[in-house]
């Protein structure tokens, strides 16, 4: 039996996706820690429901893209270099592995964003234009984050770097998620034009694939 | 023992970061062969066995490992007949020691059909639905080397095998390199027990300070 690339993408996903629900380290710190974090800011600037509706989808975006920062810091100390030795020697392909543990990461994101996001139109009273452009802005975060995300990983786990390199790599490169985000949320809510800013996610999101997919098997290497 | 030889291995050198670990190794092993590795700490038997498994690539000499250069992509390709088992293992403490095995009879793509037999295999049938980190380390190992069983490996590389083992599982381990060999295969056994791996291998060789004698 000849293993297809997506038959080993799948293996890692239920295999990250089985660790993670063993772990809970999302379902009962990340999330969590997630939604207090949208609490302490009324907190912060006191109950004035206009500017709260008015600063909580920017709010929003801010928490889900530090705390998907945070998910790449976890998943880069994730795997041990024994565990790693094992997979390769098991004849996994360097790109299925980027690629499964990118979706693994994403599936995490899309979560967050969920749980997170209801808390935020609970606290922020956000209203919901265009469902839909909404439901693919929160897909391309997950999925630009966690393709950030895994490849910083690649590329600290195949140098001397630390850990602590990866949300320095993160953090600036997922800027333009941010802005096309937060920049299609408004254009629904004003009613003008978000095709540029989509479009600006989903160039991120192929130029990050792309790179995450050629660079595994040498980033693989020592 | 005929054939080109599964391991060839001419003036070979490896650098981690600015340290060289390994200098002008030469080392050939024919099919059927064992090979006991031995070395003080700090020899770079670790080094040598992650070489020969094709997971970093010399800096220095060239090599063939199954018929893939050292050197160049051919090695993914022969990766999937190489089995190698650390000191460490190299399994996942979240899962079950079943569902490692699911994880690399996928990976591999061998059936998953032979997860509950390689267990058997290593006497831990009774064990299957534990998860890896609340095993002890001598199950842990057995899991890695019911890995192996379940995987047809043309190579072999053991890092102190015998470590952590109970006598049920020695003999078991004696057993899968004795196999391995009569095969066709090869196994390296590294080790700081000479009797031990003495008794069992064709031949020794020693590291000293990054280079074979």
């Amino acid at each position: 039996m000849i293993t297809g690339f997506w038959h080993q993408v799948r293996a890692v996903v239920d295999r990250d996706l089985l660790r993670e629900r063993r772990q809970g380290d999302m379902l009962w710190i990340t999330i969590p820690f997630g939604a207090i974090a949208l609490l302490l800011i009324p907190l912060a600037i006191g109950t004035d429901a206009v500017l709260l509706r008015e600063i909580g989808p920017g709010m929003y975006w801010v928490i889900v893209m530090l705390f998907g920062v945070l998910v790449a810091v976890s998943r880069a100390s994730r795997e041990t270099l024994p565990q790693q030795d094992a997979s390769a020697l098991l004849g996994l392909d360097p790109a299925a592995g980027f690629v499964g543990r990118t979706v693994s990461s994403a599936i995490f994101l899309l979560i967050f964003e969920a749980v997170v996001g209801i808390v935020a139109i609970g606290l922020y009273d956000i209203s919901i234009i265009g469902i839909g452009w909404l439901a693919l802005t929160l897909l391309l975060v997950a999925a630009g984050l966690a393709l950030l995300g895994t490849l910083t990983a690649a590329i600290v786990n195949s140098s001397s770097a630390g850990t602590a390199l990866v949300p320095l790599l993160v953090a600036p490169l997922s800027v333009p998620l941010l802005l096309g985000a937060t920049q299609t949320y408004d254009g629904l809510q004003g009613g003008y034009g978000i095709l540029s800013w989509v479009l600006l996610m989903v160039a991120v999101v192929l130029v990050v694939a792309i790179i995450g997919v050629l660079t595994a098997r040498p980033l693989q290497e020592t | 023992m005929s054939g080109a030889p599964l391991v060839e291995l001419s003036g070979v050198g490896v650098r981690i970061g600015s340290s060289q670990i390994l200098r002008d190794v030469d080392l050939e092993i024919e099919a059927g062969e064992v090979v006991g590795l031995f070395g003080a700490n700090g020899a770079g038997k670790t080094t040598a066995l992650r070489l020969i498994a094709t997971l970093i690539r010399p800096a220095q000499g060239s090599g063939t490992v199954l018929g893939a250069d050292l050197s160049s992509a051919e090695r993914y390709d022969v990766r999937r007949r190489i089995g190698m088992i650390g000191h460490v293992p190299g399994i996942f403490p979240e899962l079950t020691l079943a569902e490692n095995l699911r994880y690399a009879a996928r990976v591999a793509g061998v059936s998953t059909d032979r997860v509950a037999g390689a267990l058997a295999a290593v006497g831990l049938a009774g064990a299957a639905d534990r998860p890896a980190g609340a095993a002890s380390h001598g199950m842990q190992r057995r899991t890695e080397f019911a890995r192996e069983l379940m995987i047809d490996r043309s190579l072999l590389l053991l890092d102190e095998p015998h470590s952590a083992l109970d006598r049920d599982a020695v003999d078991l381990v004696e057993g899968l390199i004795e196999r391995k060999a009569a095969e066709g295969g090869a196994v390296i056994v590294v080790s700081h027990d000479r009797d031990r791996v003495g008794a069992i291998a064709h031949r020794t060789v020693d590291l000293v300070g990054g280079t074979l004698t």
